[in-house]
């Protein structure tokens, strides 16, 4: 009862006409930027984040803008996907399998339709799951202490390399550079400088935004120049969209796959780690191996555009989860959002839904809405959204990088950050060219501080201890989680991502 | 081989990680822990990330030809310029010098150059700065 009481209170703030508006632009954007490829969510929001401090947001408000530009986003990857047979973003991957067979059977309408329908039932169901895990969550996490969150940011390391990359050494790599660049600046607790150099700008520490902008839109523009990609993939071909609506029986016959995907991709989203890739991923190998008794996976049949497209929405649900309730992020969207709350001054985690139940409230609230939104938008617009795949990235990639560069001057106004964010951005294109995930690193410059001062603090109350650290049950578990989540990808994790490899090419070949 | 140059590189990052470290002045008021002692476990962490990466590389990547790597690095020498010049020389003209440069690389014509550069530039000036209120870099000219 208590939650429909806050949900509650939670429309009550999201029903604002300033919220809508901001709920409907960024569904607007975010559909857009999905549906390009080179603009997926993480990179789609880390360029809005300047908007939402320009206009002067407070914390509510810039949330429900950019979680809906996340949302968007993941709804948009799938038209590009079905369209062009090109992922808008990583998620929308699977959804080429299926969803450019049907388009090139001439039923291009009937996929961006019912695969519009699977987004919404996963990012809905996703929402409840939402509202029903975090508060339990919450209740855990209350428990506890400086010793036990040394031990959570630990186990977000050590499972994010996970599925997300091949080589869990480089995501290690990755892991304690962010963690190192979080070190730079005047440290918290003595007030001595660290690694500064002398360099008076970088006493305050690298601004997160900063390294999140640098390593995702820049480091997209460099990818672009590489490979002098400019033109748009979609000159010359004219798609036939064909019908826009889903007859009733394939939205029924597709209604169990849909239900069984949202759930397994809520899962792999709450997971640390795994993400909306994942999500969809997995769910459209288990439906694969449970209802295609025909062969006709792979050829055109609508439950295998259904199946990834309602797991990667879920997915894309479920990882808010640990972002709000832990104030741990699982995925790369999330830790973008998660630099947001910070640069407001607000920290997730157990406090937030005592302390600001409005922020979490009303950004559910907003969710639901937003969806709602993002199913009228999706399919009767959807004609709309096809033609923005038209621009060519000659046009789309100048605009990215300096939208970058004015949103951070804009909230700094300090060339010397825009410096630091071209470093980064070549630094990002560097780590990428190496097959080293950009996630741990951002995770880490944000979690660096506070890892560190819960690392301190509980050593410090025990009076130097070090044991001090594993010494509660619930420590003990999250140690072991952390080392079982390290070690099973070494053994899996080759296996899933090469097959996730060969779909993928295996789908491009033909 | 990439691979272990890479961590050749990490373990030579974490040394100096390392070093600096040691060099950081404890204050008289620490706490049990002090300032060194976390770096120093992620420098250590680090290393030994590096010595397995070099232990077992990944395939060679696709590196570009020389003359792609000098586009990348003539990009971020552009990019380093704009920051430099922003604040001297004002945000229209610098930002649309540098969409110009970007979208010429990435193979435009004459004309789509020119129209992307000062339409990107002119864009943004009314979006964020007229409607929006963001303060841009003022250049001599006033924009």
């Amino acid at each position: 009862m208590d939650t429909l009481a806050s949900l509650g209170d939670g429309f009550a703030i999201a029903l604002t006409w300033q919220n809508l508006l901001l709920a409907l632009l960024g569904c607007f954007l975010g559909t857009i930027m999905g549906a390009l490829p080179g603009l997926g969510p993480s990179n789609g929001v880390a360029i809005l984040i300047p908007l939402a401090f320009t206009l002067g947001l407070d914390a509510t408000a810039a949330l429900i803008l950019l979680t809906s530009v996340y949302y968007g986003a993941m709804y948009g990857g799938r038209i590009s996907s079905i369209l062009l047979n090109i992922p808008g973003d990583e998620p929308a991957m699977m959804t080429c399998l299926d969803g450019y067979p049907m388009a090139q059977a001439g039923r291009a309408g009937e996929a961006l339709a019912l695969s519009g329908i699977a987004s919404f039932v996963g990012a809905f169901l996703a929402t409840w799951g939402l509202i029903l895990l975090a508060p339990q969550l919450v209740k855990i996490a209350l428990l506890f202490g400086p010793a036990e969150y040394f031990a959570l940011f630990a186990l977000a390391f050590a499972t994010l390399g996970g599925v997300s990359s091949t080589n869990q050494a480089k995501s290690a790599f990755a892991a304690m550079l962010g963690l190192g660049l979080a070190m730079i600046g005047v440290d918290s607790q003595t007030g001595v400088p660290r690694f500064t150099f002398g360099e008076v700008h970088l006493y305050d520490g690298l601004d997160f935004l900063v390294a999140i902008v640098g390593l995702f839109a820049l480091s997209e523009v460099f990818v672009f120049l590489e490979h002098r990609h400019g033109n748009a993939d979609a000159q010359g071909k004219k798609m036939v969209i064909g019908r826009l609506t889903p007859s009733w029986s394939l939205i029924r016959s597709c209604t169990p796959t849909m239900l069984r995907t949202s759930v397994l991709g809520f899962l792999a989203g709450v997971l640390p780690g795994a993400g909306a890739s994942l999500g969809s991923f997995i769910s459209y190998s288990l439906e694969k191996k449970l209802v295609d008794k025909d062969n006709t996976f792979g050829k055109g049949d609508p439950r295998g555009v259904a199946a990834p497209e309602a797991g990667n929405n879920a997915a894309a649900g479920g990882a808010l989860v640990p972002m709000l309730a832990l104030g741990v992020p699982g995925s790369g969207t999330t830790a973008v959002l998660l630099a947001v709350l910070l640069s407001l001054n607000i920290t997730p985690g157990p406090l937030l839904f005592s302390q600001n139940p409005d922020v979490v409230w009303g950004l559910i609230a907003a969710l639901f809405i937003a969806n709602f939104m993002l199913l009228a938008m999706n399919i009767p617009m959807v004609g709309l959204f096809t033609r923005v795949l038209l621009v060519p990235p000659r046009v789309l990639m100048p605009v990215v990088a300096m939208v970058s560069f004015v949103g951070i001057y804009g909230i700094s106004g300090s060339s010397f950050d825009l410096m630091v964010m071209v470093g980064f951005g070549v630094l990002g294109w560097l780590l990428r060219k190496f097959d080293v995930p950009l996630v741990p690193v951002i995770l880490g410059t944000l979690l660096g501080n506070a890892m560190e001062s819960n690392l301190r603090r509980a050593v410090t109350i025990s009076d130097g201890d070090w044991w001090t650290l594993v010494d509660s049950p619930l420590a003990l578990t999250l140690w072991a989680i952390a080392a079982v989540g390290f070690i099973l990808p070494l053994i899996f994790g080759r296996m899933v991502k090469s097959k996730m490899q060969r779909e993928d090419e295996s789908s491009l070949a033909d | 081989m990439s691979d272990r140059i890479f961590g050749v590189v990490g373990l030579l990052l974490a040394a100096g990680y390392i070093w600096a470290a040691l060099l950081i002045e404890e204050s008289f008021l620490s706490d049990a822990v002090g300032p060194k002692t976390f770096p120093i476990i992620i420098a250590a962490i680090l290393a030994l990330a590096s010595i397995a990466i070099i232990l077992r590389p990944d395939a060679e990547p696709e590196w570009p030809t020389l003359g792609r790597l000098a586009e990348i690095a003539a990009a971020a020498v552009v990019m380093i310029l704009y920051a430099q010049l922003l604040p001297e020389i004002g945000f229209v003209i610098a930002t649309a010098l540098a969409a110009a440069y970007l979208t010429w690389r990435l193979g435009s014509g004459l004309v789509g150059t020119v129209l992307t550069g000062v339409g990107t530039s002119v864009g943004i000036y009314v979006v964020f700065h007229l409607v929006l209120g963001l303060s841009l870099a003022r250049g001599p000219l006033g924009f």
